[in-house]
């Protein structure tokens, strides 16, 4: 099993009353709540942490896009990865992803990865979401009507830039280019792996399955209510005729670790309770523009109420279940894996088996934990948990996996120390 | 209430329902946000002296997903100049509500010969940054039926699925319906129709719910003053935005005295 760090950037000083003062966490959260000096602070500790878990042995270091959203201040994921491709040697980085139909044109993302995968010598995992209704529709305008057609024809040209060796023009539906051509090309070829994070949608998950690309179920809520939507995923897999390869899903889950379960109690639950109360405070009036799913998804939810909580909204109304919860519903509700190293390896174990997931994607750093917690957590779970959990799945081959220049080749990097080999 | 004639025009592949009742001069009307899944008392008040045709619009109950094929606003206002020829509205009185309200006013615009007089319900197509339209599209969906009708319960009553109907698709027709106008008009409301309100010659009624909540009633009067007809304002006291749900008894007869 890949064990990835995966830093979402919350803002981590939103007020303690900002779910009952505040309507929401996303698209039109108050900028007075911003204050750009402390988040200077924060961006230079949520970097210092994600190169911290490439020193730990991590197997890869993670980051998404998201828009005008106070828990996640990545709106350019892109400059994150490039600062990180230059601050690390080894490690994978996973950018989860940029949303292709709101980049005008989208060859931007097929020029923005290739710089990224160029620079990092091949290290790059290409994550293509649709986006959530607040980060696209709402945040960016874009159309919920169009959005996926566009999605979709953004993606057809980003790979055509990436692999096609001539110039051509493009005429697409939504977008029309007469040269692309696009410098510089990746490294990994074709291209880089490519991610689909997304919902319980069946369309998804048959995309997913004809081009071969691994789907990512990036819930808050943990493994127990992620589960319906993974059986959901693998049921269609074996319809289809695949393999039951775990390296074909992500899945991401909040992990707290500590030398006992008390202990780990005592440490996490302020940062649990700020991470499911402050920030995942959504406002319902965003999460569903009509068109964001597709009809077929709307007459999956309609047909089952299982399936209703793998959509678009699953986010929404898991604030609404939450509403008044505390850190013993979140251990509970498994939304947060926690406990001493051997509780957290019996319940990854029970999540590798309980989901089939090969990649799984550690949410380490969450709500307003410090820097000193995060190393913390990450430190301790690198040193007595990940070995034991390696081995899973080891009768598989990851297919999805960066294949980035051999050692030989690289540049020479620049005067970094790795922390760990300084102290 | 009688049930109206039904019958299905081809439109780009989608078969797009026609509603027709009563006798005498045409009378076209093109329903509002959320369109028309069922017939309405309002229609059956203008059928009573003339022939009323009720086209739907493309994603619009009654037409099917005709809207997932129209990308620009171009394609739009081509798609429903073949409803409306179809229909056969082409030179006859054209009323709308809403978002049908704005594709009337187009169609007055472009082809002028294709409407005789003109009733425009709070029309979608303005954005005044001053003073902007509600943001229907982002609204919680017990909240709706308030801010479209004066009496929610009316908009309740439209929408409920009907005895016999399937409980599945009838909700997503009803989605469909808002995806529709979203399409034509995310994320604003603004297609720029100001700019095309000079070339209506048509003489045009505009009509506003005193108890709008959507579109802002300053825009009666930028409207009026930017048509290229004679026109005239009225106010539907105790109506919302869509105010021939609200009133349909005053909103038919300020439709039937202006048409004549």
């Amino acid at each position: 099993m890949k064990m990835m760090w995966f830093h979402l950037m919350p803002y981590t000083e939103l007020p303690d009353d900002f779910r009952e003062k505040h309507p929401s966490v996303w698209v039109d959260i108050h900028s007075s709540l911003f204050d750009p000096k402390r988040a200077h602070l924060m961006y230079n500790d949520f970097m210092d942490e994600l190169e911290y878990a490439a020193d730990c042995g991590y197997d890869a270091i993670c980051v998404n896009e998201h828009h005008s959203n106070g828990y996640g201040l990545m709106p350019s994921p892109n400059l994150i990865a490039s600062a990180l491709s230059r601050r690390t040697t080894q490690v994978p980085i996973c950018v989860m992803g940029n949303s292709l139909a709101l980049y005008n044109p989208p060859t931007r993302v097929a020029e923005e990865f290739a710089m990224l995968d160029v620079i990092s010598g091949g290290r790059l995992i290409a994550g293509f979401p649709v986006g959530t209704p607040m980060d696209t529709c709402f945040a960016y305008g874009q159309n919920p009507s169009q959005l996926r057609e566009r999605y979709l024809e953004a993606h057809d040209l980003v790979i055509k830039a990436w692999t096609e060796k001539d110039t051509f023009a493009f005429n697409g539906r939504f977008n029309q280019q007469r040269y692309v051509n696009i410098w510089p090309r990746p490294v990994q070829q074709p291209h880089p792996p490519i991610w689909i994070p997304g919902g319980g949608s069946v369309e998804t998950w048959q995309w997913c399955a004809e081009m071969d690309y691994v789907y990512c179920y990036l819930s808050y809520y943990g493994y127990k209510a992620g589960k319906a939507t993974m059986d959901g995923f693998w049921a269609e897999m074996d319809r289809l005729g695949k393999d039951r390869n775990p390296y074909r899903a992500g899945f991401a889950q909040v992990v707290a670790v500590a030398e006992s379960r008390e202990q780990a109690i005592e440490l996490y639950t302020e940062p649990a309770e700020y991470f499911f109360n402050r920030c995942l405070h959504v406002d319902p009036r965003f999460a569903a523009p009509a068109g964001y799913s597709t009809e077929a998804t709307q007459r999956a939810g309609l047909e089952s109420m299982v399936k209703k909580a793998a959509n678009a909204q699953s986010l929404i109304m898991g604030d609404k279940t939450n509403r008044g919860m505390t850190m013993a519903d979140f251990v509970d509700r498994g939304y947060v894996v926690i406990g001493s190293p051997d509780e957290v390896v019996e319940q990854l174990n029970a999540l590798a088996d309980d989901l089939n997931v090969g990649h799984l994607m550690l949410l380490m750093q969450f709500g307003n934990m410090g820097k000193e917690l995060t190393q913390y957590n990450t430190r301790i779970f690198a040193e007595k948990v990940m070995p034991r959990l390696k081995t899973r799945f080891s009768e598989w081959e990851d297919r999805w996996w960066p294949k980035p220049m051999q050692p030989a080749e690289r540049a020479a990097l620049p005067g970094f120390a790795p922390k760990l080999a300084a102290e | 209430m009688s049930e109206p004639e039904v019958s299905t025009v081809d439109v780009n592949g989608f078969a797009t329902r026609i509603w027709r009742k009563g006798s005498g001069a045409p009378l076209g009307f093109l329903a509002g946000f959320g369109g028309l899944p069922r017939w309405v008392p309002f229609l059956d008040r203008l059928a009573e002296r003339r022939t009323v045709i009720v086209p739907s619009l493309p994603g619009f109950p009654g037409g099917d997903r005709g809207h997932s094929v129209l990308d620009t606003h171009l394609d739009w206002l081509l798609a429903v100049r073949q409803i409306i020829q179809a229909a056969g509205l082409q030179g006859a009185d054209l009323a709308g509500s809403s978002v049908g309200a704005s594709m009337a006013a187009e169609m007055a615009a472009l082809w002028p010969d294709s409407v005789r007089r003109l009733v425009l319900i709070a029309p979608f197509g303005l954005y005044d940054e001053t003073d902007p339209p509600l943001d229907l599209w982002a609204q919680r969906a017990d909240q709706v039926a308030g801010l479209i009708c004066a009496d929610p319960e009316i908009w309740r009553a439209l929408k409920a699925v009907p005895e016999g109907a399937n409980s599945v698709e009838w909700p997503i027709e009803q989605t469909r319906a808002v995806e529709a106008s979203a399409r034509i008009f995310w994320p604003l409301g603004n297609s720029r129709l100001e700019r095309r309100l000079p070339l209506v010659k048509a003489p045009t009624l505009l009509l506003w719910g005193e108890q709008d909540r959507v579109m802002p009633r300053s825009y009666a009067a930028r409207i009026a003053a930017a048509l290229g007809g004679p026109n005239e304002i009225r106010t539907i006291p105790g109506a919302g935005h869509l105010a021939e749900l609200d009133r349909p008894d005053m909103v038919a007869d300020a439709i039937l005295s202006w048409v004549g």
